[in-house]
């Protein structure tokens, strides 16, 4: 477990379903009954067709890069170690989140490399989903 | 009916931008307000709807700001929509007026992270999804945002740091030649290159300043404008468009703003297309937000920019100066109601100092832009209704 003063997030009635099953390590997001759309951020509703069935389904966690950045100040509390790469991954099954690539050289990191995702344990209800380079990348 | 040149800009003011410990926010406010209603040459009476932004989340602050000035409104409320609050201000209070909920609105917003610091400006609650979503993974908010969208920008058109610098310079150079800019010693290509990196791909000289500082302007009817102190700004063309609230939404496009849709909208309003206007005031809270405003407006084709701003073109002097007062980058962050309140100034003549003056500035372009790249209002100001 990471002992840590960094911000972590504060599951709402909408998202302790999503942050439940990180900290199984397991990435699952929300899959409309309706139209089979997934959506991240979690929501009551589709996005795409507006109904409020949905199920949780896991995701492959396999992800391209969609942008990277590399920290280079300290602006977070906590993220005193810097430089750290956060990035925009776009998962296989569609929807994109904010995260960070970790286990990496910035130098070696791309737009369109693929990444897959492992989990950081923080307490016993916090683990967030961050991301590695693919092993299988050349 | 279309609403091009029906409504007037009539009134601004200001005060200094850069750290200035000595007033409140609300007192910022307050002080921009009534330089704005003295240099409309409407009474205070006059004013009956007052706008403002949120400016830190006090209740009902709108109508503080009203009740400080001794105004008893018969139209007021706060708008929130990040940098483009200032630009969309101007549309809402001519819809108002439009609607006959008022005669003439105000609208206001201040500034006080020199000295309060960068704490958010929300009492938390509305920063939650970014709380949530983002802030966990060492997100810092803002810079790493535009940071993202110029690292996907630079990918796909191949624009670079150089290219960022320039915006950079020329707005630097604008800044030098307004007394009332936080920063104004000149620099270099070379002065942006050596700056440190904040957040690669940016550097600090690709950053805004951070700034105290308050403006305002009035908007009434074009007939009420015409027996007023100066000359009327009219508002030509106006439109806004929204297209996420976070960049992770799976459909936001990082290397365009909510522009590609509200520019062409403004224009069509006006009448006019791009090579009409004489100076824009582009919302700059990083280099690159300048570079793909240029490309989405259509000054330019997608990912043309960098080669658009080389040779002074977007200086003072060249064919589309922008940012005439130094904007976010070199002037001051005062989100975007600074844009507008030069605008008007260069629009009416003879209230810049001169080595900053476009000469002949008959249309003018303000574009606001907010959030994750989520907001943006596009506003066009001119001196001749259509």
């Amino acid at each position: 477990m990471t002992s840590t003063n960094r911000p972590l997030p504060k599951p709402d009635e909408d998202s302790d379903e999503f942050w439940r099953y990180c900290s199984l390590h397991e990435l699952r997001m929300q899959r409309c009954n309706t139209c089979g759309h997934f959506r991240f951020r979690p929501s009551v509703i589709c996005p795409n067709c507006l109904s409020t069935e949905a199920s949780w389904e896991r995701l492959s966690g396999t992800a391209q890069i969609h942008s990277f950045v590399v920290v280079h100040q300290q602006m977070v509390v906590g993220y005193d170690q810097v430089p750290y790469v956060i990035a925009l991954v776009d998962l296989d099954e569609g929807p994109r989140m904010t995260t960070r690539i970790v286990d990496c050289e910035a130098n070696d990191l791309s737009i369109g490399l693929q990444v897959q995702v492992t989990f950081e344990d923080y307490t016993d209800d916090i683990s967030l989903p961050v991301f590695v380079p693919s092993k299988s990348r050349v | 009916m279309s609403l091009a040149g029906q409504y007037a800009i009539v009134g601004v003011g200001d005060t200094k931008v850069g750290r200035v410990p000595e007033y409140s926010k609300t007192g910022l406010a307050l002080l921009a307000a009534a330089r704005a209603i003295d240099d409309s040459g409407l009474s205070r009476d006059d004013v009956d709807g007052v706008l403002t932004s949120q400016m830190g989340g006090t209740f009902i602050y709108s109508l503080e700001i009203a009740t400080k000035l001794g105004i008893q409104p018969r139209y007021t409320t706060v708008m929130e929509l990040g940098g483009a609050t200032s630009v969309c201000m101007a549309q809402q209070a001519a819809v108002a007026i439009e609607a006959g909920l008022a005669n003439a609105v105000l609208c206001v917003h201040a500034q006080k992270q020199a000295t309060e610091g960068q704490r958010p400006r929300h009492g938390g609650a509305l920063l939650r999804g970014f709380d949530e979503f983002d802030r966990p993974f060492g997100h810092p908010g803002a810079t790493a945002v535009h940071a993202l969208a110029a690292r996907r920008h630079m990918h796909l058109y191949g624009s670079t740091s150089e290219d960022f610098a320039r915006i950079a310079v020329a707005e630097r150079l604008h800044a030098s030649l307004n007394a009332n800019a936080q920063r104004r010693e000149p620099i270099t290509l070379e002065d942006h290159q050596a700056s440190r990196w904040v957040i690669e791909p940016f550097r600090l000289l690709d950053c805004c300043q951070v700034s105290d500082g308050a403006g305002a302007f009035i908007v009434t009817s074009a007939k009420r404008a015409r027996n007023l102190q100066k000359p009327p700004v009219y508002l030509l063309g106006f439109s806004q468009f929204h297209p996420h609230r976070f960049i992770s939404d799976q459909n936001a496009d990082l290397t365009s703003t909510g522009a590609v849709v509200s520019g062409p909208r403004a224009f069509a309003m006006a009448g006019l297309s791009p090579k009409d206007v004489d100076a824009a005031e582009l919302y700059d809270c990083f280099t690159y937000v300048v570079l793909t405003e240029l490309e989405d407006y259509g000054f330019c084709g997608k990912g043309e920019g960098r080669e658009f701003i080389k040779d002074g073109r977007i200086e003072i002097g060249g064919s589309l100066p922008v940012n005439t007062h130094g904007g976010l980058l070199s002037q001051g962050h005062v989100e975007g109601m600074m844009h507008v309140v030069e605008a008007v100034r260069q629009l009416r003549g003879n209230e810049v100092e001169p080595a900053r003056q476009v000469e002949g500035a008959k249309v003018v372009l303000v574009s606001g832009h907010g959030g994750q790249m989520s907001t943006h209002g596009s506003l066009i100001l001119g001196t001749e209704r259509p």
